[in-house]
């Protein structure tokens, strides 16, 4: 009994960190709350590989003198989350670099803000009014008519200045 | 809407997980291999701490990449940040304050303490719980920890690139020395000596302080780029919104 409920704790608790983490990735707006909640989910990842590794009863895996002839946990995974926690630290740091860069073009930390003027600015440097292109779904896009496409010779040309 | 979506896909994945985590086994023996390396590893080895030797002695080149990868991603940090910080680099130097007493006295008594914890640590990386990463990561913070005293005093790049590409270079030729011997790319070559002694576990020690002053160079070269952008983003902030509303002036 305290075997099974020792078993949902553990691997409860990190599949419940990586399901927040990855419920934040999708559901928040503030692009740091994303990054943070990346971090959670990376956490629960790092404690799923621990705890695929423990034993009952047993020591670290480091040899010492009264170390002999006693069960010890499995050293493979632990040597897998040092190298996902280095690596890690390395990909918090370059999403974090982004936010950084990001947030210095555009003010903003919304997602959705910086969703909407990210696309307008990809349109106007490509040279299109973004509600006239074709690439535009068809539902949302207005049938081309004769003032519209001068407007946008028009505004070609201001480009060009 | 989307809410709602993405908590019934969060709830059918954590379903999933579950129904997974289900059929794991928790608490009993460790994997065949981990089983071996827990009982062979002490004599093809020789270090005291398994999880060094499947670090190094096992899964060299999974450690090589790994380099790698933070290699990539601290280069590529500073590749993003670089256009942020040669902006305002002229007015760096005017921009040095001292944030306290209390705070500059503290970063410089534990400037040289955190040094040798690091190097210990870095040192008995094959002994003891700890390593190259552990250790470099306390080196990264020692050398970080004066840019927090006094921000803006600006950090010695070309140096920490100078360790960095030292610390790689070494940590590859002492695969390649290895392939010489006979052995495979990266297999420990020296003899183990006595188990649990500082110079053991042939050419491991070698490679754990690579690493360290490896991640310790990379990794406070990233922090300090960070730190410096955190010093110029409020600056430039202005400086763009203003040139923004000429720009729009003159229009």
């Amino acid at each position: 009994m305290t075997t099974d409920l020792i078993h949902w704790l553990l691997y409860g608790g990190a599949m419940g960190l990586i399901v927040i983490g990855i419920v934040g990735v999708v559901t928040l707006n503030n692009i740091f709350r994303i990054v943070l909640a990346l971090v959670i989910a990376e956490a629960g990842a790092n404690l799923l590989l621990v705890i695929a590794g423990y034993r009952f009863d047993a020591i670290a895996p480091i040899l010492t003198g009264s170390s002999v002839n006693q069960l010890m946990v499995d050293p493979v995974p632990q040597a897998m989350v040092l190298t996902s926690i280095v690596i890690g630290v390395g990909i918090q740091a370059l999403a974090l670099a982004l936010v950084l860069k990001v947030y210095q073009n555009y003010k903003t930390l919304d997602i959705r803000e910086i969703h909407q003027r990210l696309s307008t600015d990809i349109d106007s440097n490509s040279g299109v009014i973004s509600l006239l292109s074709s690439e535009q779904p068809a539902g949302e896009r207005p049938l081309p008519e004769p003032s519209a496409q001068n407007e946008t010779a028009q505004l070609n040309q201001g480009g060009d200045k | 809407m989307r809410n709602v979506s993405a908590l019934v896909f969060a709830s059918g994945l954590a379903f999933l997980l579950l129904v997974i985590t289900w059929q794991f086994v928790v608490g009993g023996a460790p994997m065949l291999i981990g089983e071996a390396i827990l009982q062979q590893g002490a004599d093809e080895v020789g270090a005291a701490n398994l999880v060094t030797s499947v670090v190094l002695g096992y899964r060299g080149i999974d450690t090589l990449g790994e380099i790698a990868i933070l290699f990539t991603a601290s280069t590529a940090t500073s590749l993003v940040l670089s256009s942020l910080s040669t902006k305002s680099s002229s007015n760096k130097k005017e921009s040095i304050r001292d944030e306290g007493t209390i705070l500059a006295s503290s970063a410089s008594l534990f400037f040289p303490l955190l040094i040798t914890l690091g190097m210990y640590i870095i040192l008995h990386g094959h002994l003891t719980p700890g390593g190259g990463f552990q250790g470099g990561v306390i080196l990264a913070a020692a050398f970080f920890l004066p840019l927090l005293a006094v921000p803006g005093r600006g950090v010695n790049h070309s140096g920490l690139a100078l360790v960095e590409g030292f610390a790689g270079a070494s940590f590859i030729v002492i695969g390649i020395i290895a392939l010489f011997q006979g052995n495979a790319f990266l297999q420990p070559f020296f003899s183990h000596g006595e188990m649990g002694s500082l110079l053991s576990a042939g050419t491991l020690p070698l490679l754990y302080t690579a690493v360290g002053l490896k991640v310790g160079a990379e990794l406070s070269g990233l922090l300090a780029n960070l730190a410096e952008i955190g010093e110029i983003v409020p600056e430039s902030t202005d400086l763009e919104e203003s040139s923004l509303q000429t720009e729009s002036n003159g229009s």
